[in-house]
């Protein structure tokens, strides 16, 4: 399990618009990888090319490569729906599906790709919420509908959902934009813990986070509105906070700028 | 594991991470399309079928079935059941587009032959279905009072409604109400006729008139009206009344002048579609007002025309005379109505601005 | 940043829905106790009269249909929901709704299995599978012919459907001749054509609404179940459809009840015969918003009043068909989270 990814001069456009240009870099298995940087330079749209998300907003195309284990995601012959199976993504803001239970949120990708038994999906349940430490808390109500839980819940019951599907690699697009402090602590833990599992890349817009619970970080930054957003630095995260190369990696990760 | 030079020959065994899918040609739908179309017009000619409708409802099925068994065989069940889907959506779409584009058609070029300035100075005195000429004129006199009659009764009304249900409500009356609102939305249009006709013109016994069937408009105004107005001010945020409060302002004088004009270009939407609505009303104009071929202009006494009832009883003679006439009228009532409707539009568009 | 989750539409607000924290505004006026002066008093009262008086008015529709039916009902010599004649202007007066109310039952039946469906490709296509751009217009055209009234539909089944479906339907009869629906001795405005007619009526009406449901799903479900690796009808189907389901539904039923209530279209298309008939390709039927536009001309009291008898029937009907459709979107709610 999990996965390598390279990134060999991405270019990322919206319709006639450059969001990100020309992004090179290795994502090490698992590791947490954090993507940081202003809003706008184009950090979440690299995250989400990596497993063909991109592309699902209308006009959004993609040039360059994405290889995983060495294999083009982007090459003929390749398939978005496969792809996203083995590249799993985790959102902003929680989105269980509302007109299901906690048990069905879980199962949903299962489902999809023609698991139907019960006991096997039983099984994969239990296993999935308590990889993403929910299992104590819904053990006795996994009927109820999922957008019951609370906010931090939910999210760790799309973590579940993702997990679930056994992908090698998980994205994760400001999983704690959404949540109180508390709630950020736990899933905070919980990637930490997941990472011996998944190739895990992470957008966050707090940069405590990043030194918290990623290995590597990538900075990235845009000239002015307008421009495409560009990678400036990635190494390990210790040096990127402590000691980075560029300046402006600098004045970014000790608060002068953004 | 270098990613191949050569596209075409998947190598699975490469594939460790499943990535791959087999994905049929970009233009084998076009082909299989190409195909059914002329595999059914063979059958047409062939077989003793005699009619075209069947000919685009025979291809439409044949790409169905051609496109599933070539997506199972190369893709697998999963994106043969997308492509399925995608091609019944596409077909559903195509399909329903056929017989209401040509509504329109019919409606525009049969309608444009009797579109002159006679059309729309002259009534129908002295005009028999045998007869070329005659017009509109005594329709749209007729249509023009009762819709305005009938919305200077019914938005006022319909306004006080949603304002009580949004800005007091509370409680068991309101959810009565609410609930009433809805089965009023359902009512058959032909039921709000006979109640006028019952109430009204039988048992008041008014007789025959515009007004009658201004009333009848009523009824199916008022549920709309209320609908939307109280969409419109549920939108309103609270910080705009607790403001108006927080100043000492009265809520009456809250409410009228600054919670209904804040909604006010929503409102205007939704009035403007309901009397869209009305104006192609036809049943309870029927059963109310009667109609006539003279010029009447006084709503309140006597038999009214209006279009929609002078489309009805022009379309139920078998003269073409009269026919023609029918989709003229049509074509006019048609044009109004887009009209309202890009009216409607207009003042929605200024309320997403805000 | 943390920072508290807003609760906007598309949130799955975790600390219950919007309406437990927000006041709506008629509860703010109970807390903020604002001084109630007579004016205000007096305009309080006038939306409330408005308001009652919105109540009266159903219950006047009910008293009057129901005065104006009875006279005509005892009168009735044969049993009102038995009889399929309707001689209501003779003497003695013997009518009943029976050929009616089935008339209208399988006209309404036909556009329904017609029409949802279609609708529902037509709302996918344009929300899901069409580029933006074309979605826009397209969304306008529909909602466009969602206001054609029903008299010009009527007409045009009349003049170009009818003569055009003569080939089908006599098709349909050398096919499926063999079952009884479809079998008939000559073909015509049939219940099939006039059912079609309505059909074509109700698509866009049905269309347009759920389009704006499936509008309303949240992007954030769309991208949840295209990231766990599903096809594009896969989403439809876990993240549109379930959450679509009670407003397609209440959109179905609003078309159900234009379709049954529907008067000009069928009185254009159907020869009025009184009697249930269950060849439906075959020249026969009425229905009983048909049957009141064509029979009340030349009705006398007994005649008018067994017509306005009718139209109670189809007003029960339309009102249970309304209340089933409230039932069904009621009892899903618990399980739609965000959309309450």
């Amino acid at each position: 399990m999990a996965t390598r990814i390279d990134v060999n001069g991405l270019t990322a456009y919206y319709g006639k618009f450059k969001a990100v240009a020309d992004v090179n870099l290795t994502i090490e298995p698992k590791n947490v990888t954090a993507f940081i940087g202003p809003s706008g330079c184009g950090k979440s749209t690299v995250l989400r090319t990596l497993n063909r998300m991109h592309e699902v907003l209308p006009n959004a195309r993609v040039e360059g490569e994405v290889l995983l284990d060495g294999e083009d995601l982007y090459g003929p012959g390749m398939d978005p729906v496969n792809v996203r199976r083995t590249v799993g993504m985790v959102f902003q803001r929680p989105n269980p599906f509302p007109t299901m239970s906690i048990r069905e949120n879980v199962i949903a990708g299962l489902k999809l790709n023609g698991v139907r038994n019960k006991a096997l999906l039983d099984e994969r349940v239990e296993e999935s919420l308590r990889g993403a430490n929910l299992w104590e808390e819904v053990k006795d109500r996994l009927n109820r509908p999922g957008a019951g839980l609370s906010g931090g819940q939910q999210q760790r019951l799309c973590i579940a959902r993702a997990i679930a599907v056994e992908p090698q690699v998980l994205l994760m697009d400001e999983p704690c934009s959404a949540l109180d402090p508390i709630s950020t602590l736990a899933i905070e833990d919980l990637i930490t813990k997941l990472k011996s599992s998944f190739t895990i890349v992470i957008v966050t817009h707090n940069m405590q986070q990043a030194s918290r619970v990623s290995d590597s970080t990538a900075f990235f930054s845009l000239e002015k509105t307008g421009d495409p957003g560009r990678l400036v630095e990635f190494d390990k995260t210790s040096k990127i906070f402590s000691n980075p190369t560029e300046k402006r990696t600098e004045d970014y990760v000790s608060g002068r700028f953004g | 594991m270098s990613t191949a030079t050569a596209p075409e020959p998947v190598v699975t065994g490469e594939d460790r991470l499943n990535l791959r899918g087999q994905t049929l040609p970009r233009w084998t739908p076009l082909a299989v399309a190409a195909g059914s179309v002329v595999l059914a017009l063979l059958i047409y000619f062939v077989t003793p079928v005699d009619s075209e409708i069947q000919i685009v409802l025979m291809a439409a099925i044949l790409f169905l079935i051609a496109m599933s068994a070539a997506s199972t065989v190369v893709e697998g069940a999963r994106r043969a059941r997308d492509r399925f889907a995608t091609t019944l959506v596409y077909t559903a779409f195509l399909l329903a587009l056929i017989p209401l584009v040509a509504v329109l058609v019919s409606v525009i070029s049969k309608g444009a032959k009797r579109l002159d300035l006679d059309f729309f100075t002259h009534s129908m005195n002295n005009i028999g279905a045998r007869d070329a000429g005659g017009g509109i004129y005594h329709a749209i006199i007729g249509t023009v009072e009762q819709v305005v009659i009938a919305s200077a009764i019914a938005v006022p009304f319909g306004l006080l409604v949603a304002i009580y249900l949004v800005e007091y409500g509370q409680g068991r009356i309101s959810r009565v109400i609410s609930f009433f609102v809805d089965v009023l939305t359902g009512l058959p249009s032909i039921i709000a006729g006979l109640f006028v006709l019952s109430f009204w013109v039988l048992a008041l016994g008014f007789g025959f008139s515009g007004f009658a069937g201004a009333l009848a408009l009523v009824v199916l105004m008022i549920p709309t009206v209320v609908r939307s107005s109280e969409e419109m001010l549920k939108l309103v945020p609270n910080e705009l009344r607790e403001a108006g409060y927080a100043l000492g302002v009265a809520k009456w004088r809250t409410i009228l002048k600054v919670v209904v004009p804040t909604a006010l270009p929503g409102i205007v939407t939704g009035v403007m579609l309901a009397v869209a609505r009305v104006s192609g009303e036809t049943a309870p104009v029927l059963l109310t007002v009667f109609g006539t071929n003279l010029i009447n202009s006084n709503p309140f006494s006597g038999e009214q025309s209006s279009l929609p009832l002078y489309i009805y009883s022009q379309a139920g003679q078998p003269q073409q005379f009269a026919i023609d006439r029918a989709w003229a009228a049509a074509l006019v009532l048609i044009i109004i109505i887009m009209l309202l409707n890009l009216i409607a539009r207009l003042f929605a568009g200024r309320n997403r601005l805000k | 940043m943390t920072t508290e989750p807003d609760s906007s539409a598309d949130d799955a607000g975790p600390r219950g829905t919007a309406s437990a924290t927000d006041p709506t505004p008629a509860q703010l006026v109970t807390t903020s106790k604002a001084k109630i002066g007579a004016a205000d008093l007096i305009f309080k009262n006038l939306t409330r009269t408005a308001g009652i008086g919105l109540l009266v008015l159903i219950a006047a529709i009910a008293l009057f249909l129901v005065l104006r039916a009875t006279d005509a009902l005892s009168a009735n010599t044969g049993n009102f929901f038995g009889t399929q004649e309707w001689f209501p202007n003779q003497t003695p007066p013997k009518f009943g709704v029976a050929a009616t109310l089935f008339g209208t039952i399988v006209t309404a039946a036909i556009a329904m299995i017609i029409a949802v469906p279609v609708a529902v490709g037509i709302a996918l296509f344009i929300t899901v599978y069409a580029p933006r751009q074309l979605a826009s217009v397209l969304g306008y055209v529909v909602d466009l012919l969602a206001a054609v009234p029903s008299v010009v539909y009527g007409l045009w089944g009349l003049i170009v459907l009818a003569p055009h479906m003569k080939g089908t339907q006599l098709w349909l009869n050398d096919v499926l001749g063999w079952i009884p629906l479809f079998s008939a001795d000559a073909v015509g405005r049939s219940f099939l054509v006039a059912g079609v007619v309505l059909a074509i009526m109700i698509l866009p009406i049905v269309a347009a609404l759920s389009r704006e449901v499936f509008l309303q799903v949240p992007n954030a479900h769309r991208e949840a179940a295209l990231a766990l690796g599903a096809t594009r009808w896969e989403m439809i189907r876990t993240a549109v459809l379930p959450y679509g389901r009670p407003g397609v539904i209440s959109a179905s039923m609003l078309g159900l009840g234009r379709a049954m209530g529907e008067t000009i279209a069928v009185a254009l298309v159907l020869p009025a015969s009184f009697k249930i008939s269950v060849h439906w390709l075959e020249p026969a039927g009425n229905t009983i918003a048909a049957n009141v536009a064509n029979g009340w001309g030349e009705a006398n009291e007994i005649g008018r009043g067994a017509l306005i008898a009718s139209g109670l029937v189809l007003f029960i009907v339309t009102m249970v068909v309304n209340m089933i459709a409230r039932a069904i979107v009621a009892r899903r709610r618990d399980f739609s989270g965000s959309s309450a």
